[in-house]
């Protein structure tokens, strides 16, 4: 693969990646560990995130995780069992009846109780800066347009809708502004009717316009398979589901017949797969320049499963290298083999393609703005078409 | 001969919930590569004949709709719209409301990947668009940071990869500054002359399709469609450019239904009115009763609205402010209201006791009894059930007898009931429903922004003379417009803006005279003397007939 042509990876792939690198995460609490997968996490986000606003949310995902570990530190110290050898602050302890046991309202707290409790959190902020960084990697948008054709119309459905949000803020803005040129400068709660019935009737009508526009232009045309197709499709995706529902509960509660674990969940996913293929069937929508699955998706999605498969053998064969030595305190362990699987999935970083560059052009429109004078220029820099062989 | 594009035969629309159809017995056949203008008041159902077109109506207005229409020979009675969208192209008012994607080039894809057309298809039709419409290097622009007319001509687009037979517009030009509606109808004549797209376009400005039209279709309040060849129809419709009004009067035949036409049949009214005096708008009287100097406005992003603008306003006097989409226009009445952001730069308006104050300083009550602003969206004003709720809450707010409000709405629209609900209303009642709430503070400043957008040239008309008489009783009026006539109609001095500032300031026979955008039609076919109303030309050319 030579260094390829600018393009987004598949975010399936992304997608995929991700999860491989949270199941390493959730495999530990080893904090050296944790934080060498939230730097791989954070790096393969600076190196490949695309410019869509999304790509910026990795941040908001990171303050997140650290509100996260703030919290699990603060409630450890308020309500959590506090053991250990080490004494870090003497706090007076509330004598709590005897059915609240297992909650003890503060007491002292000691190193271990706190190194545990914020290890713990921790590992729950890098999962969650692992989710993060897919939802920065993989437009949600582009994400959607891959479903199979029987969920194309709820998927955009959810496109149509987060593309309202803003529209609906904008209106609020423009209907308050308006109702202090009727001298109205009513705040809070009795603001309320005379801004939302505006807004909200704003809104329908947008919406209806919307609705008529999609219409004309085709959307749902494709729904015409015979009642009875459509009746087994949803029957077929329903007891999937259900199907799904109990294999999910049967491999989480030890005590169920086996039958009611992996192979429920097996069956639950093929049935699903059935409903979505035969509704599918029928629709005859293609997709524009659909991202194609080639080479650097298949090595972000193997990236992905090395990490996962690193931390799980790792579990399996030397799980005290995973943990963080607590009693007595030690130095955590550096495990080789879960070290390697995290330096494996940062490897995206550098062997996929780059995303393309940021397509905005704002055109000189709000009056003599310096951005608009800079861009107006014949040198501007014109959104170059991206030179992808079509896929598929 | 051959099959029309579209064909109604008796087609009556009755809405639902009415008892009177909007629509009766409407035969009417448009033949292929025609480009069809559907003319008619706000109100007499243009939007439903062209909803009947692509089978929104009935299926998705609801309503029962007698008779059969056929589209290229589907029936819309088994076809939704949606089974039509292979051979009709919709194009609505504000392209932005009808956008499902983000970028310029999804958009225009959109519609074949919901025909199910082959990638390469796809590709090689998107790439043909972006050349029609000459946007290619847009191909990945959001579609938000578009200017207006860019955003009608990427809808118009995103109906063309489709490959439709018949595209129908609904009045595609009414959001746009002049430019941005030149750009749009060069496209749609474009679609009829090089691609041989037949086109329906239901549009208000009737002077900007006109000449182009094959075929004009003429919708009466009632609910009758009669068509015809554009100069039969004209010689009766209710709906005339003022060059046609002026050939009407001037009795030339064929009567002109171009600027062009119109400049070659006047030589005569030229000679006649050599010499007449033009009148001239009221002058200056009094000291100004808001005064602004250097008002900057910055919004958020770096953009500068209004860069260094100074302007007073006279009582007695009606100015228009014009200017490309984004010029500052709205910025600058805000600014000047004192409800909008003001970053530099004074406003002064003057006070019940007569001292200068600055109305950004007063409460938002006393404000609006200084300076009224009827907005862009004059809805976002109303938030009651009932017309008359509407006018006690005016009352109640600016210290007003009880009564006031009402009496100030039934002298500008008379008629409207009491328990009307303002969403009812049409959009020349709603426009004095507002106008009147505003007016009930007896502001001594009056800004109006855009209030012609959506109105029918009556509506045009009574707005016109509600200002007049403003501006008679010495009220100061300033009103941001796009609209030419309605500037040459009303306006005693006209302001242009650009980027911000004021590039122009004076008398309207001045400034709109000499320019090519500004310039109403009388006056182009009248130039050089600076005759800017039909009806200027007739009192003037009766006044020479008598003496």
């Amino acid at each position: 693969m030579s260094r390829a042509l600018p393009r987004s990876v598949h975010p399936a792939a992304w997608w995929a990646w991700a999860l491989g690198l949270a199941v390493a995460v959730s495999t530990t609490t080893n904090p050296l560990v944790l934080l060498l997968a939230l730097a791989v996490a954070a790096l393969v986000v600076a190196a490949r995130r695309g410019s869509s606003p999304w790509a910026r949310a990795f941040r908001l995902y990171l303050w997140l995780g650290l509100a996260i570990v703030v919290l699990r530190v603060v409630l450890h110290v308020v309500v959590g069992l506090k053991v250990g050898t080490v004494r870090v602050l003497p706090l007076p302890e509330a004598t709590l009846p005897s059915w609240a046991a297992g909650i003890q309202l503060g007491g002292d707290v000691y190193l271990e109780g706190l190194l545990g409790a914020a290890t713990l959190g921790l590992r729950l902020a890098v999962i969650i800066a692992c989710i993060g960084a897919a939802n920065a990697l993989a437009n949600p948008k582009r994400l959607l347009r891959t479903l199979p054709g029987a969920l194309h119309e709820v998927g955009a459905a959810v496109v149509v809708s987060v593309s309202v949000a803003p529209q609906l803020a904008e209106s609020v803005v423009r209907v308050r502004r308006a109702r202090r040129l009727r001298g109205d400068d009513r705040r809070g709660i009795r603001a309320v009717p005379a801004v939302a019935l505006p807004v909200l009737e704003d809104t329908l009508e947008r919406s209806l316009v919307l609705a008529a526009a999609m219409d004309s232009r085709g959307y749902g045309r494709s729904g015409t398979a015979p009642a009875t197709t459509r009746l087994v499709s949803g029957l077929l995706t329903l007891g999937g589901l259900l199907a799904c529902a109990v294999g999910l509960y049967g491999i989480l509660d030890a005590t169920t017949p086996a039958l009611m674990g992996t192979p429920a969940l097996v069956a639950g996913l093929a049935l699903c797969g059935g409903g979505l293929w035969l509704g599918g069937r029928h629709v005859t929508r293609t997709t524009y320049r659909p991202d194609p699955w080639r080479g650097p998706e298949w090595l972000t999605l193997a990236c992905g499963a090395a990490a996962a498969a690193a931390g799980t053998v790792v579990l399996r064969t030397d799980p005290d290298a995973l943990s963080m030595p607590l009693s007595p305190l030690a130095v955590p362990d550096l495990p080789l083999l879960a070290v390697a699987g995290l330096l494996v999935a940062a490897l995206p970083a550098f062997l996929t393609p780059e995303p393309p560059a940021a397509p905005s052009r704002r055109p000189a429109r709000g009056a003599g703005t310096a951005r608009a004078a800079r861009e107006a220029r014949p040198s501007a820099p014109a959104p170059t078409p991206r030179k992808e062989t079509a896929g598929v | 001969m051959s099959e029309p594009a579209v064909l109604l035969e008796s087609v009556s629309v009755v809405p639902a919930g009415a008892d009177r159809p909007v629509l009766r017995d409407v035969d009417l056949a448009v033949e292929e590569g025609e480009l069809a203008l559907v003319v008619g008041r706000t109100g007499s159902g243009k939007s439903t004949l062209l909803g009947a077109m692509c089978g929104r109506v009935p299926h998705f207005t609801g309503g029962t709709l007698h008779g059969r229409v056929l589209v290229r020979g589907r029936d819309t009675r088994q076809h939704r719209p949606r089974d039509l969208a292979d051979v009709v192209g919709v194009v609505g008012q504000d392209p932005l409301a009808g956008f499902v994607t983000d970028t310029v080039e999804e958009e225009l894809a959109y519609g074949m990947e919901q025909l199910g057309l082959p990638s390469a298809t796809m590709r090689k039709r998107v790439e043909e668009t972006l050349d029609v419409l000459g946007i290619p290097e847009l191909r990945h622009v959001p579609l938000r940071e578009l200017s207006g007319g860019q955003q009608q001509r990427v809808a118009i687009g995103s109906v063309l990869t489709a490959h439709p037979r018949l595209v129908l517009l609904d009045e595609p030009t009414s959001a746009l500054d002049p430019t941005g509606a030149e750009e749009v109808l060069a496209t749609v004549t474009r679609l009829v002359h090089d691609l041989g797209v037949t086109v329906v376009v239901a549009e208000h400005r009737v002077e900007r399709v006109l000449h182009h039209a094959d075929r004009v279709v003429h919708v009466s309040p009632g609910g009758e469609v009669r068509a015809g060849l554009p100069a039969d129809v004209m010689e009766w419709s209710d709906i005339a450019p003022p060059v046609v009004e002026l050939g009407r009067w001037a009795g030339w035949r064929p009567l002109p239904l171009s600027v062009r036409d119109a400049r070659r049949a006047a030589g005569d009214l030229r000679d006649r009115l050599d010499g007449a005096p033009v009148p001239t708008g009221r002058g200056a009287a009094g000291a100004p009763v808001l005064r602004a100097r250097d008002v900057v406005v910055r919004h958020p992003g770096d953009v500068v609205a209004v860069a260094g603008v100074d302007v007073d306003l006279l009582p007695g006097q009606v100015a228009a402010v014009m200017g490309r989409n984004g010029s500052g226009k709205s910025s600058l009445l805000w600014a000047l209201q004192g409800s909008g952001a003001l970053t530099a730069g004074r406003v002064e308006v003057l006070d019940s006791e007569g001292r200068s104050v600055r109305p950004a300083d007063l409460s938002p009550a006393r404000r609006r009894s200084r300076v009224g602003l009827v907005p862009q969206t004059a809805t976002d004003l109303l938030y009651l059930d009932t017309v008359g709720g509407e006018c006690a809450q005016a009352d109640a707010e600016s210290d007003a007898p009880g009564g006031t409000c009402a009496a100030l709405l039934e002298r500008f629209a008379p008629g409207i009931p009491d328990g009307r609900h303002p969403r009812d209303l049409s959009e020349g009642q709603k426009l004095s429903l507002v106008l009147a709430v505003q007016l009930t503070a007896d502001p001594p400043v009056l800004l109006l922004d855009e209030p012609t957008r959506g109105l029918d040239p009556g509506a045009k008309a009574a707005l016109a003379d509600t200002l007049h008489d403003l501006a008679g009783r010495g009220r100061s009026v300033l009103v941001s417009t796009h609209d030419v006539e309605f500037v040459a109609e009303c306006a005693d001095r006209v302001l242009v803006m650009a980027t911000g500032e004021v590039v122009a300031d004076g008398p309207t026979a001045d400034v709109v005279v000499s320019s090519p955008a500004f310039a109403p039609q009388v006056s182009k076919v009248l130039t050089p003397a600076p005759w800017l109303t039909v009806g200027a030309v007739r009192d003037a050319a009766s006044r020479a007939g008598a003496s």
